[in-house]
């Protein structure tokens, strides 16, 4: 099958209410080279232009770059262009994966280098904590020597039919357990909420942060979250390795799904993080385009 | 006196109370209840001096101490108080032989832990091989991901290092903790012992215990190699989180002996992913960051980011090789209890050699035979988070049963999160209580400095006094009672002893270039504070002495044109048809003195005071420092059956303190940048109350004339009158001398020549047209001022007069926001 081509435009606009003399700023926004996803183009732009610009790869390997401006501003605009080519997701057959039991006693105990890299992502981190709820959540999924796939895929369906889409349930900073009370929230929460349920119980999990094709083929539906970055999971599967899976959606990622970065949770990948020297208080402006090109010529 | 009877108290009670010494360490007496060797040459030198004298000794102890401000800033019941250092008389010694072991095990320790962080935040082998379980990095909020692979300067990730010990029954030392990231106490420290040398000078000419000279001049030479690109003359910060940092003392104190600049995290900024600290001429570059911010509140951009004490870009200033940084980010990962187990392992694996320092006894729940053996000695050992360094110490055995069963079933649900670890009795030293000698516990603190190649302890440390056997928090405080540590020579060392440890002098600024801008904003605004207070003292002085000598009904008149004055000031709001105008008088201006609360009394004015002058107290001599100190109303005089009598006594000697600051600062300052924006302050301020009063004065009327007397008494100008005119004063006449008189120091005239000569000397730098739009503004009114003066002022409407000094205060003000938009201006950083 040959790869789909996508241009993406992801525009972030700060308006300040008052001039701002400096702005630092931590973007990352550049889609990441996978063995799937292949990266033609890409380029950052910021208006006003940077003094500083530095481009580098971070713990978790997403590119990062960092720039400061440092000429008095009320308006900064950053916008990413890329081009990415992206090849369709392999999703193993349920029975083919091993028991949930299995992938927790194996994080606990292996070495091996993909495994240790998985284990990490089985504890807590400053947004994800673990705690006895989020297990109980799960449980109905997580049946004694369930292959983890389709525990997982269970969960997420769950998650998908439990939960409400609700832009104004909460915002960056609501805490998980509020989320999992009020079975509130986006796209953001209920992967923080399946992150939690499955690093509960033992699992590594990780939060991806992405773009979804705005405009749908004819037939399909447009997919929600397609308007700005999308967030979803991986999780760890032995012997597989990691797989997608979006709960916003109740489905496997695949051919619509752009990856940029993944890390613990949405800190780690914020897509623009930024510190002013300024006093006043400024409003953002985040706008998401990706366009199909079609089937790229050369198969990836 | 009889000194043989004193002596004998001191020396029985120095034996250490009487128990058994099997239960805890005696660091004094051995187990034949005699003096051990190392302590006997102090023992004969106390016994010598007397019980007597010994408290004068402690006394002044406790005074040196008291004016030298040492002090340690610590959180009561949710609000922060500045809690006095104290400092116990007595010594804690320590023979050559014990230091020599503690010394190569603390070597050893040091590069073992840096050994340990180099790995874990590069190749991980650690956890690779299976040398430590990979929670212990992966689960630990102190792993900063950020910093992982960022350059480290002089390969050190621990240039400072200081570990907390027991020493156990039979006299074995115990690491409790490792503090590695900003480790507190050094200035404290070495501020002991300059105490201590000075409170027993006799003692320690008999001992020679081993000096810190050497170590702070290597520190000093260190710390200059690290500037990344060796340049000549390298800039050297030290980055403090503020006065309400609970070693604010020490960074002072550090900043000043060592020659560095003591910047805040607003003080500096990362252009260029590079380092500047912000100054009076623009930015400048910093070399060498030594930090006292924790970790995760260096970087609001990629730590964490409700931090406004960092520096947005630290990281990436860091990563780049712009700046050095110790010590190194990230290093707070190895202060977590959880590695305390492994430290043999890790010694043998890394180090090749087995740990000679033990640390005391930690089982870490995260493994299944640890955490079998945790509960099934559950009541026997304390309980704490494994991965951050304090909270209260858990006895399970001292929890209500339903906490104790919760414990126990968290141990299991989160086990990877909890240590177990075993209690040491503490040792005990002799402490000096009053009048005689106690046995106490104590735990010593010690600190090891990396030189760029090699890891030295301090010969010497702090040993803390502990309340009970127990430590009640799992971190050793740095408030509460200390000693001095002396570590004996080697019988064949022969440097210098009693090399003094040097006096830190205050940081003088050559340049415009080296006075950070915030410094020189608190320098202006203790000018201005000082002078807000001087002049609210003098008025509220003023107003006692009235209140106490008109006390006849005929008097009511002159008492309610003063009320109506101090009311114009705003000093006090008094409607002019209250019944009982001298009580209500009364009571308005001892509020102005004694409240709390009230917003520019004295109590708040002096918080303002001391809260501008802590900020650039590097840059005070001590002995202004001291004066600074004095200045607090004396609390005792707030009541009392005779209330004025009382005032006027607080008022006259805040007065005098307030005189002694003033001259100290005229007489001893260095006329740098800093004392330029101090006198700007006070000279700003004196103008603007002088044209305060003279207007208010006016304004009043037909009162006038009864207030000439207030006006010139308030502003210190009625003797001058008095000796000029030899009558009674004239209106005409107290504005020639309050306005216009060039030689009275008190006048406007005087202020605004002042402020004129010090505009001509502003540096430029980087706002020529700041400075310019300052220097216009000035001029204009002196300007104005003298064609006041030709015009003569019995010629003059008093309409025409009000209206120009309403022109100064615009004026006035308007100089104050040109200085604080061109110098002063820096702005809090905010994360979106």
């Amino acid at each position: 099958m040959k790869a789909q081509l996508f241009e993406i435009e992801h525009t972030t606009l700060y308006d300040y209410y008052a001039p701002v003399t400096v702005s630092y700023h931590l973007m990352r926004l550049t889609p990441r080279a996978l063995s799937r996803q292949r990266r033609i183009t890409h380029a950052i732009e910021l208006d006003p232009a940077p003094a500083t610009l530095n481009r580098r790869v971070d713990y978790f390997g997403n590119d990062t770059t960092f720039a400061t401006v440092d000429r008095t501003h009320r308006q900064l605009r950053a916008t990413s262009r890329s081009r990415v080519a992206i090849s369709p997701a392999f999703i193993p057959d349920a029975s083919e994966t091993p028991s949930w039991e299995n992938v927790r006693g194996l994080c606990r105990t292996d070495r091996t280098a993909p495994v240790l890299e998985a284990a990490e992502f089985t504890f807590a981190s400053p947004a994800i904590p673990i705690a006895a709820s989020f297990a109980q959540y799960a449980a109905p999924s997580f049946d004694r020597a369930r292959p983890i796939l389709e525990a997982v895929k269970d969960l997420t369906a769950r998650i998908h039919h439990e939960f409400k889409f609700d832009p104004a349930a909460t915002t960056v900073s609501t805490p998980l357990d509020e989320v999992l009370a009020n079975r509130r929230g986006v796209c953001q929460d209920f992967a923080h909420l399946q992150i939690a349920c499955l690093r509960a119980l033992g699992l590594p999990a990780r939060y991806v942060s992405g773009y979804l094709e705005t405009q749908p083929p004819p037939g399909k539906a447009k997919l929600v979250g397609s308007d700005a970055s999308h967030a979803w999971i991986s999780f760890f599967c032995p012997g597989i390795g990691w797989i997608d899976v979006d709960p916003t959606n109740n489905l496997f990622p695949s051919m619509q799904h752009i990856t940029v970065g993944w890390g613990r949770d949405y800190g780690d990948v914020s897509p623009m993080r930024g510190v002013i020297l300024g006093t006043g208080r400024h409003t953002l402006k985040v706008a998401v385009d990706v366009t199909s090109l079609g089937r790229d010529g050369a198969s990836s | 006196m009889n000194s043989t009877k004193d002596t004998r108290a001191v020396h029985s009670h120095l034996l250490g109370g009487g128990r058994s010494t099997k239960d805890f360490f005696d660091e004094f007496a051995s187990e034949n209840r005699q003096p051990r060797a190392h302590w006997r040459t102090l023992a004969e030198s106390l016994e010598h001096l007397g019980a007597h004298e010994l408290a004068a000794r402690s006394e002044n102890c406790r005074r040196i101490l008291r004016e030298h401000g040492v002090s340690c800033f610590v959180s009561q019941h949710g609000r922060g108080v500045d809690e006095p250092w104290r400092l116990d008389l007595l010594p804690l010694i320590i023979s050559a032989e014990e230091w020599a072991s503690l010394e190569s095990g603390l070597i050893q320790r040091a590069h073992l832990i840096n050994l340990i962080l180099h790995d874990l935040y590069g190749l991980q082998r650690l956890v690779r091989d299976g040398i430590i379980p990979a929670p212990l990095l992966y689960a630990n909020p102190g792993y900063h991901r950020a910093c992982q692979g960022i350059g480290v300067p002089a390969g050190g990730y621990l240039h400072t290092y200081a570990v907390d010990l027991c020493h156990s029954p039979d006299g074995h030392w115990w690491v409790l903790s490792d503090r590695t990231q900003i480790p507190p106490g050094i200035g404290f420290m070495l501020e002991n012992r300059t105490v201590i040398s000075r409170v027993l000078p006799e003692a320690i000419e008999a001992v020679r215990p081993r000096s810190f000279s050497e170590s702070v001049r290597l520190r000093r030479e260190s710390l200059r190699r690290l500037a990344p690109d060796r340049t000549e003359n390298p800039t050297i910060v030290l980055l403090t989180s503020g006065p309400r940092n609970e070693a604010y003392f020490e960074h002072v104190y550090l900043a000043r002996l060592l020659g560095f600049t003591l910047v805040e995290g607003d003080d500096l900024a990362v252009r260029d992913r590079k380092v500047f600290v912000k100054t009076l001429e623009g930015l400048h570059r910093v070399d060498v960051i030594l930090r006292r911010v924790a970790d995760a509140f260096c970087d609001p951009l990629e730590l964490r980011g409700d931090s406004l004490l960092g520096v947005p870009g630290l990281v990436e200033a860091t990563r780049a090789g712009g700046v050095a940084v110790i010590n190194a980010l990230g290093s707070s990962l190895l202060e977590s209890p959880v590695f305390l187990p492994f430290m043999p392992s890790l010694c043998r694996h890394l180090l090749g050699e087995e740990l000679k320092l033990p640390s005391i006894a930690t089982w870490w729940c995260g493994q299944g035979r640890e955490l079998a053996y945790v509960r099934k000695h559950f009541d026997e050992l304390t309980i704490r988070p494994s991965f951050t360094l304090g909270g209260t110490v858990v006895r399970p055995c001292e929890l209500p049963t339903a906490e104790r069963a919760a414990l126990l079933e968290q141990l299991s649900a989160r086990s990877h999160e909890f240590v177990g670890q075993e209690e040491l009795p503490l040792s005990r030293a002799p402490t000096w209580a009053e009048h005689h000698a106690e046995s106490r516990p104590v735990v010593l603190r010690v600190f090891v400095l990396f030189d760029g190649e090699n890891y030295r302890v301090m010969p010497g440390g702090i040993a803390r006094i502990m309340r009970n056997d127990k430590l009640s928090s799992t971190v050793v405080p740095l408030s509460g009672p200390c000693k001095d540590v002396w570590v004996m020579p080697d019988v064949d060392d022969s440097t210098a002893f009693l090399e003094a440890i040097p006096t830190p002098a205050p940081t003088l600024e050559r340049t415009a270039s080296e006075l950070p801008s915030r410094t020189a904003d608190h320098f202006f605004w203790l000018g201005r504070y000082a002078e807000r207070l001087e002049n609210v003292v003098r008025t509220t002085r003023f107003t006692v002495g009235r209140l106490s000598d008109d006390t006849g009904a005929g008097n009511q008149s002159r008492t309610k044109a003063l009320a109506e004055l101090l009311t114009r000031l705003d000093l006090v709001n008094l409607s002019s048809d209250i019944p009982h105008p001298r009580d209500a008088l009364q009571e308005e201006i001892l509020g102005v003195l004694h409240q709390e609360d009230r917003a520019y009394g004295v109590r708040d004015l002096l918080g303002r005071i001391h809260s501008a002058a802590f900020s650039v107290r590097y840059r005070l001599s001590s002995d202004t420092w001291r004066i600074l100190n004095r200045l607090e109303p004396d609390a005792r005089l707030k009541v009392g059956r005779l209330p004025l009598v009382y005032a006027s006594t607080t008022l006259n000697t805040l007065v005098l303190d307030l005189a002694a600051f003033s001259g100290m600062e005229m007489e001893n300052m260095t006329r740098g940048h800093g004392w330029m924006f101090l006198d700007l302050g006070r000279r700003i301020e004196r103008a603007v109350n002088l044209a305060k009063l003279v207007r208010a004065v006016l304004d009043c009327g037909e009162e006038t004339e009864c207030l000439r007397v207030p006006a010139l008494e308030i502003s210190d100008s009625m003797m001058t009158y008095r000796r000029r005119y030899f009558s009674d004063p004239n209106t005409s006449g107290m504005l020639e001398l309050l306005l216009s008189e060039p030689s009275n120091p008190r006048s406007l005239m005087f202020q605004l020549s002042r402020i004129e000569e010090h505009a001509l000397s502003l540096p430029e730098g980087a706002h020529r047209d700041g400075v310019a739009l300052l220097r216009g503004r000035v001029s204009q009114i002196v300007g104005e001022l003298r064609k006041f003066e030709a015009r003569g002022f019995e010629n003059v409407p008093p309409s025409d007069t009000a209206d120009f000094l309403e022109r100064v205060l615009i004026g006035m003000g308007s100089i104050s926001e040109v200085l604080t938009q061109v110098f002063f201006s820096h702005v809090t950083p905010q994360v979106n």
